[in-house]
């Protein structure tokens, strides 16, 4: 595995991929030491979109730091958004109501989706076929017009308050939801029957691209880059928060480490989020979306705080610390991509160049993320 | 999951102070202290156990030791009140005793002298300089247990150990909580700025950071 023929010269190049690269999506620069074909060294350099969220943090109030939850991963914001609004309430002690818990659980289903979605795509399209993009795209665009409908946005959501929600969902929302259960149904078959089962993208991904469970444990990767590896790690069920205890779903394990291992991960996490969402539909109550006793200046007590979630890249936690005043001290945002990114310099060593980004590709890294 | 099992080891290694923190309020099970030369000894246990890391970041206490200092200080106020007043009673029901005509002038020099005395020695107590706080945080793929691991160390020579060997995700957390904080990982392999420019010679999540 990963072996390659010793190089009588011992000449290398140093080869930069990015930091536009569209292999990258987005602003990632990896420089890689090669010899011919095979990559010697892979080192990934950060920081090209930096924005300094944490320290955003610090000079604002614990409400106005929710809309930068959801310009860190642009593609699930609304796990961001969650795991934002659950630590606060952790910390100052609100109750959220029932009814906006389901509504938490179904736009942050909806979104994991729409994320694996684009993933799919943009994989495929790194690996050289151009038409699932179009096919992902078109069922991707039914999710953002859904949450368009409630949360106002299409990316970079702000839909969570502390102790609820924003606003109802109504019949339609429902109803559109619903439509969308069905029609991705209908649509995974034929995901399969045109990718997954592909000669030439089992070619690619079986067997290639080994991110071991011991490598994960080591560098921290968590979601479906461990899950893939053996790992049976989900926030979900793990570190049960909101009310996903209540639903019957599985969670993927596959156990061979490879990059084919990673992207049926994800793609069984669809029909699972699928089950999800139309349980939380069936068993919707009624009621108000939002907590009655929120304080407007809102001063958690003193001391620090963890929480967090699984978003479609991993396990996101929040370390907040309150000094009792209505700004954090301090907020500390451990994003799933980072750690997993890490892996990269160690996993791509001796791989040829086209599976290095294929591992790269499968790792499903969204950089605002990464640099924060 | 037995927390004796992973308690027992840590609280073998010198230094360390393990609390037990109420999960359902404040998110993590285990708060580890330890000194910076003990570090490695908790982080290889933690490791042999089989935790995973989750973060490497640091908290600034600037300002902590002048809080204290003055809390202190208002506490010691205080009790020098308090007894100033006790004082200032008993003078008055010994000199309305004595006789009614005397002026209040002593009493006030009275008063006075108990104050000084015990506020001298509570002074060198704080320390001068405040704190950099190191977090480590590890958790488990199997069962649920998460552990935060601190280290403090003085703001002018932050320097603490570092663990890449141990655990290799360090090389980069290291290198980001030294590009936000300054702190000094002895032993590092490759300490260049990982998210800022590669000559940013400031650190901005310090608090006395201004742009």
């Amino acid at each position: 595995m990963n072996a390659f023929a010793p190089n009588p010269t011992n000449e290398t190049f140093v080869l930069n991929l990015g930091p536009q690269h569209p292999a990258t999506h987005g602003v990632l620069r990896i420089k890689l030491v090669m010899d011919g074909e095979y990559v010697v060294e892979a080192e990934p350099v950060l920081g090209y979109i930096h924005r300094m969220h944490e320290k955003m943090g610090e000079n604002r109030t614990w409400a106005q730091f929710m809309p930068n939850t959801g310009r860190m991963d642009y593609l699930h914001a609304l796990a961001y958004n969650h795991n934002f609004a659950c630590i606060v309430e952790r910390a100052a002690g609100i109750e959220v109501p029932e009814r906006a818990e389901f509504i938490r659980v179904i736009t942050s289903e909806l979104n994991r989706i729409s994320s694996h979605l684009l993933w799919f795509g943009a994989f495929i399209l790194d690996l050289g076929g151009f038409s699932p993009l179009l096919y992902a795209f078109d069922d991707r665009e039914q999710i953002l017009d859904l949450l368009e409908t409630v949360t106002g946005s299409r990316l970079t959501y702000c839909y969570f308050r502390f102790g609820g929600v924003y606003n109802d969902i109504d019949e339609n929302f429902e109803a559109g939801a619903r439509a969308f259960v069905a029609r991705m149904r209908e649509r995974m078959p034929m995901y399969h029957a045109l990718v997954t089962k592909n000669i030439i993208l089992m070619k690619r991904l079986t067997d290639i691209g080994h991110v071991p469970a011991e490598m994960c444990r080591k560098y921290g990767a968590t979601g479906p880059v461990a899950r893939g590896a053996g790992i049976d790690f989900d926030v979900r069920k793990h570190e049960p928060f909101s009310i996903y205890p209540r639903f019957d779903f599985d969670i993927p394990v596959y156990h061979e480490a490879d990059s084919m291992a990673r992207y049926m991960v994800r793609m069984d996490e669809i029909e699972q989020s699928l089950r999800i969402i139309e349980q939380a539909l069936g068993a919707m109550p009624e009621g108000p979306v939002m907590a009655e006793k929120v304080p407007k200046t809102l001063k958690p007590p003193k001391g620090d705080y963890y929480h967090a979630v699984e978003t479609a890249r991993g396990s996101f936690g929040i370390r907040a610390v309150s000094d009792g005043t209505n700004t954090p001290w301090r907020l500390k945002l451990r994003t799933p991509s980072y750690s997993n990114l890490i892996v990269f310099g160690e996993a791509a060593r001796g791989m040829l160049l086209p599976d290095a980004l294929a591992l790269l590709g499968s790792l499903d890294l969204v950089i605002p993320e990464i640099d924060r | 999951m037995d927390t004796d099992a992973i308690t027992r080891p840590l609280e073998a290694v010198p230094t360390t102070a393990v609390k037990t923190v109420d999960y359902k309020a404040r998110g993590f099970h285990l708060e580890v202290s330890v000194s910076p030369q003990h570090l490695r000894d908790v982080v290889t246990v933690l490791d042999r156990t089989g935790f995973f890391i989750e973060t490497i970041t640091g908290v600034d206490w600037l300002g902590e030791k002048a809080a204290l200092r003055k809390e202190a200080e208002a506490a010691a106020a205080a009790k020098a009140k308090a007894a100033a007043a006790k004082a200032a009673k008993a003078a008055e029901e010994a000199s309305a005793e004595v006789s009614t005509e005397e002026s209040p002038a002593p009493k006030a020099e009275k008063a006075p002298a108990p104050v000084a005395a015990p506020e001298a020695p509570k002074q060198p107590e704080v320390p001068q300089t405040d704190d950099l706080e190191a977090v480590y945080d590890f958790n488990r793929y199997d069962t649920l247990f998460r552990v935060a691991v601190r280290v403090r160390v003085p703001r002018d020579t932050p320097e603490i150990p570092t663990i890449s060997e141990i655990y290799p995700a360090a090389h980069w957390h290291e290198r980001e909580a030294r590009d936000f904080f300054g702190f000094t990982f002895a032993g590092h392999p490759y300490m260049v700025p990982l998210l800022l420019p590669e000559d940013a010679d400031f650190h901005p999540l310090r608090k006395d950071f201004t742009a």
